[in-house]
């Protein structure tokens, strides 16, 4: 493999990596169900994608290629499918999504156990 | 035969292919059989038609991907970088935007594509609109201006 797959190959890598750890901290911080799940979404999207070309830069056949090009495909077909249902699952059994209020700031809740900003 | 049909032989052969990545007979002769059930089963469940095989796609699918990725990063580095903010200020909102003109699977592709994005889900696609959950005010207005619409339509014709 020459010395530029292997920089790119690393590259992006990093990057995916990065982008799994964000989306985990925003996991953690985002207040309510709804935003919490835009933040899985990075993971879903531009990490799992990023680490997938990662190792296509690195594969050795192109059988191999093409399955990580078959899984990159699945999981983006996926992602909002699966993130969809449970938007609208939680819409229906009647949670509601944090809005701003009048003061233009979302209120959050006192009680820690909620995880708070 | 219809091209469906065809197209869809393609794909399965592809698919058989490339998970195998064996070229022996033996596994020729199973792949071809697999393929063979799969076909006639899938005729029988009346499932090969243009919405399982959307080939008048075809011609301009490349470039709405191409154009979808790049909003994909673009979304993914506003995500992020709200993530990472010290103070978190989140506007989000919860609003029903119109839509037009769209066929049943336009409709399919652009729910799906507002979704794909981070920062914008599709929670609900009614006749002539849909409901969507955005992390950012902005974001909402982005869909609003409809140049994604846009896109959708010229992919659909």
């Amino acid at each position: 493999m020459s010395m530029l797959t292997t920089y790119l190959s690393w590259a992006s890598l990093v990057l995916g990596g990065f982008l799994c750890v964000s989306g985990s901290v925003g996991l953690l911080r985002f207040p309510d169900f709804f935003t919490r799940m835009h933040a899985a979404s990075v993971t879903d999207t531009l990490a799992t994608g990023m680490i997938l070309v990662g190792l296509m830069f690195q594969a050795p056949t192109w059988i191999v290629f093409g399955k990580l090009f078959m899984i990159l495909v699945f999981v983006l077909l996926t992602g909002p499918t699966a993130g969809h249902a449970l938007a609208k699952a939680a819409l229906h059994s009647g949670l509601k999504p944090l809005l701003p209020g009048k003061s233009g700031k979302i209120e959050t809740d006192a009680n820690p156990s909620t995880g708070g900003v | 035969m219809k091209i469906q049909t065809l197209s869809l032989t393609l794909l399965l052969i592809i698919f058989w292919l490339l998970n195998s990545g064996l070229f022996k007979p033996l596994i020729f002769i199973l792949g071809a059989i697999s393929v063979v059930l799969v076909l006639l089963i899938s005729s029988r469940m009346k499932v090969i038609d243009e919405e399982s095989q959307p080939l008048h796609l075809t011609k301009n699918i490349p470039a709405y991907y191409a154009w979808l990725l790049k909003e994909l990063v673009m979304s993914n580095i506003k995500v992020v970088s709200t993530i990472w903010q010290g103070h978190l200020q989140l506007q989000p909102a919860l609003t029903t935007i119109k839509m037009d003109h769209l066929s049943d699977m336009g409709k399919v592709i652009y729910a799906n594509s507002i979704s794909l994005t981070p920062g914008t889900v599709t929670t609900d696609v009614t006749e002539n609109s849909i409901t969507v959950h955005a992390l950012d005010k902005s974001s909402i207005a982005d869909i609003q201006s409809g140049a994604m619409e846009a896109r959708v339509r010229k992919l659909d014709n």
